[in-house]
């Protein structure tokens, strides 16, 4: 039997959309890409290597893509390869992984991943649990679904930050012979980010389960994904003019997780803080200092390490309660200063 | 002599055509196309049930023509797959098989007579009462009864067990009700993306055909115009709920509603075959999905935990098997219009019976996966990686 090579990406559902411009780096004659338009590339590039790869979901065609992420696939691939779907998560996703089983790559978009919960046991139970007991033959509006779709064996889950984490991951991700959940930020999709001439290019890929360094810092490790990696950066700046150095490491993938670079981090560093966008119960940051506790790196610890997370509610409607309820850049800097107890 | 047989055979001919079927067993009308002594005839004519149609202007003929060798061949796999799965109750009862077990036997026209019906190069996908299909899609009785034993040498390693045994273009065995249903309609998909001019069967009971995301899939394999044969096979009962207690409407084939739909006799294998057939020809054609609804039924209950008659009497059971059980009547069938003898069908009995045995031997002493095949396949074509254990300092091995 092929192996299931089903692959999910949506968008998060945001109440409010925030527009914000941010320039990570500044060097002469550099590439400024959005996180949208590396998705679609990454999308355009992959579907023209390989003839196996098709989207489908709601809007993603006709429409151009709910939030403009397949802008311009319909137009060159045809209904063959960009198929609108009907609102039926359960029944497309199945269809998806189906597929998948059949041998083509199909790429099934979740409009949010709210949506998936309707899919959720085609994603647990047909696509992530098949291959494992098939023995090789052939084995489910607004929250961080890390966590959910972290706790599950037989997934890949990915979440990236930047336009080429976007990119690169993304086309890994199409790329890869079994199910990756990709955990798209729509808050993220509007913002540019220098891309390098390496991203640029068509075989450019990152790999699963590998995190990186985006600051290197010698006073404290913070250890993030998605959104809030950008966040983490704020604050070390600001942080920085105090002459406290943070080192940031980007997770990029949730699983399987590069728990070896955060630990070397905290060797070095002696002090960690988690930051999510995510509940705390259960979630990435719990999963992160379980692992540190269990590992080499505990000794290191001169403090314990600690989580900055979502608040522990239903995500709120009124724009400040909004604001409230997911880590502010002042959050992370007070708790980098209670843990180093400055 | 030559001379001689031929006025027998013109009397016989003249008295079959003016006594008609009062002659024969009721439902069949014998068509005498070859006639040598001491032979079998190698093919008979037989009328089948019509079916009822929905959205149809005409639907598979009334008639089947049935070859000698074909009916010895569907005798012996419908009587191997009805063994098999008598000899599963029995190891189950044993405690040699555990965990899910649900059984076939009864049902066998349907497995075999779809089979029959499409080729090895389609694609099939089903529920949980799947051994019958295991069978037909390729599998052995010894892989079959080792996956039920949880043996290394079990269709899945023993890892899948009753509900999760695959071969090739077969999607298993799926434990999830309805769930199978998209899956089919997306290798559907596949099939037409791919324009090998394949189709997938997709089968699920009377109780799934209540789902949702049945009803989802109907909707976009008729928007899609995908390749693909519904089928519902309606033995009556969804677990302990008869059909008439779960469904607004039993007419199952045609809840499709927009979707050309049959209503097949599941106990008579030719029946059967012949409405496959319709259908596959149906999709191959570029038409869109078709649904059949085959009306069947299973002796055992739900499953082995269900003695099956809290909600069904044993008379009920007992009228089925001696009135309308697949295998008697293709037997009877044979033997009454000399395509088989009685010895010869006997001696097909006693070489299922030994492949049975063989097989259950092989399923009590094959050795359990080894330990160290527990995290294995848990993604395919990456590289080996650690898996956590129990507690922190257990790291085991995972490879693809």
């Amino acid at each position: 039997m092929a192996s299931l090579r089903c692959f999910l990406r949506s968008g998060r559902n945001a109440v409010s959309v925030i527009l914000r411009r941010e320039f990570h780096k500044t060097s002469p004659a550099a590439l400024q890409v959005t996180v949208r338009d590396a998705l679609n590339q990454a999308m355009d590039e992959e579907l023209e290597r390989d003839e196996r790869v098709f989207l489908l979901g709601e809007e993603v065609a006709q429409y151009d893509g709910a939030y403009k992420v397949s802008r311009g696939l319909w137009k060159k691939y045809g209904d063959k390869r960009i198929i609108d779907t009907p609102i039926t998560e359960m029944g497309f996703a199945g269809i998806a992984v189906g597929a998948a089983m059949a041998g083509l790559r199909p790429i099934c978009e979740f409009m949010t991943f709210n949506f998936s919960m309707q899919a959720i046991d085609q994603v647990i139970n047909s696509a992530a649990k098949t291959y494992y007991m098939s023995a090789g033959v052939a084995a489910q509006h607004s929250q961080c679904f890390a966590a959910w779709y972290g706790h599950c064996p037989g997934l890949k889950v990915i979440s990236p930050w930047s336009a080429e984490d976007a990119k690169g991951l993304l086309k890994s991700a199409i790329r890869d012979d079994n199910p990756v959940v990709v955990l798209e930020n729509e808050l993220m999709y509007g913002v540019p980010f220098e891309m390098s001439e390496e991203a640029q290019s068509k075989d450019f890929t990152i790999p699963i389960g590998k995190a990186k360094v985006e600051r290197q810092g010698s006073h404290i490790t913070l250890v993030s994904h998605s959104r809030m990696v950008g966040h983490c950066l704020d604050a070390a700046a600001v942080l920085a003019k105090e002459g406290i150095e943070c080192e940031v490491i980007n997770l990029r993938t949730i699983r399987p997780m590069d728990i070896d670079t955060i630990e070397a981090s905290v060797m070095k560093t002696n002090h960690l803080i988690t930051v999510e966008g995510g509940w705390p119960q259960f979630g990435v940051g719990a999963e992160i200092c379980a692992r540190i506790m269990e590992g080499q790196a505990f000794n290191y610890l001169d403090a314990p390490a600690i989580r900055v997370t979502g608040v522990d509610i239903p995500m709120p409607y009124a724009k400040i309660l909004e604001d409230h309820s997911t880590p502010q850049i002042k959050d992370i800097i007070f708790s980098v200063k209670k843990t180093l107890n400055v | 002599m030559q001379k001689m047989l031929t006025i027998i055979s013109n009397v016989l001919r003249g008295s079959a055509s003016r006594n008609g079927a009062e002659m024969v067993s009721e439902g069949t009308r014998v068509v005498v196309s070859a006639r040598t002594y001491a032979d079998f005839t190698p093919q008979a004519t037989f009328d089948i049930k019509k079916c009822d149609l929905h959205r149809l202007e005409e639907g598979p003929p009334q008639q089947a023509v049935l070859t000698r060798e074909e009916g010895l061949q569907y005798y012996r796999t419908m009587q191997t797959m009805r063994r098999m799965e008598l000899k599963a109750d029995q190891l189950y009862k044993q405690k040699i098989i555990r965990g899910f077990c649900h059984l076939y036997d009864g049902q066998e026209a349907c497995a075999v007579g779809i089979e029959a019906g499409i080729n090895l190069t389609d694609h099939l996908i089903t529920a949980y009462r799947a051994h019958g299909y295991t069978l037909t899609r390729g599998g052995t009785v010894r892989e079959i009864l080792a996956e039920l034993t949880g043996r290394r040498g079990g269709i899945a390693k023993g890892k899948g067990g009753s509900m999760h045994m695959y071969t090739k273009n077969f999607y298993g065995g799926n434990g999830i009700v309805g769930a199978q249903v998209p899956l089919g309609a997306g290798v559907a998909l596949a099939c037409k993306y791919q324009e090998k001019n394949e189709l997938c069967v997709c089968l699920y009971g009377d109780g799934a055909a209540n789902q949702g995301q049945i009803f989802e899939t109907y909707n976009m394999a008729s928007l899609w115009k995908l390749p693909c044969i519904f089928i519902c096979e309606n033995n009556k009962y969804g677990m302990g709920t008869s059909v008439e207690r779960a469904a607004a409407s039993t007419d199952y084939y045609k809840r499709g509603d927009f979707i050309p739909g049959l209503r097949v006799d599941g106990m008579d294998v030719l029946c059967v075959r012949e409405a496959t057939k319709f259908a596959a020809e149906h999709c191959r054609s570029g038409k869109g999905p078709i649904l059949m609804e085959l009306q069947t039924y299973r002796y055992h209950g739900h499953s082995m935990s269900d003695p099956g008659i809290s909600y069904r009497t044993r008379e009920e059971i007992q009228e089925v098997r001696s009135k309308s059980d697949p295998i008697s009547m293709l037997k009877d069938r044979m033997l009454n219009n000399n395509m088989a003898s009685v010895e010869e069908l006997k001696e097909i009995d006693v070489e299922v019976r030994k492949e049975i045995e063989d097989a259950a031997q092989f399923a009590t002493t094959d050795p359990e996966p080894p330990l160290d095949d527990l995290c294995n396949h848990l993604f395919y074509n990456d590289p080996p990686i650690e898996v956590r254990g129990t507690n922190p300092w257990t790291k085991l091995k995972s490879v693809s």
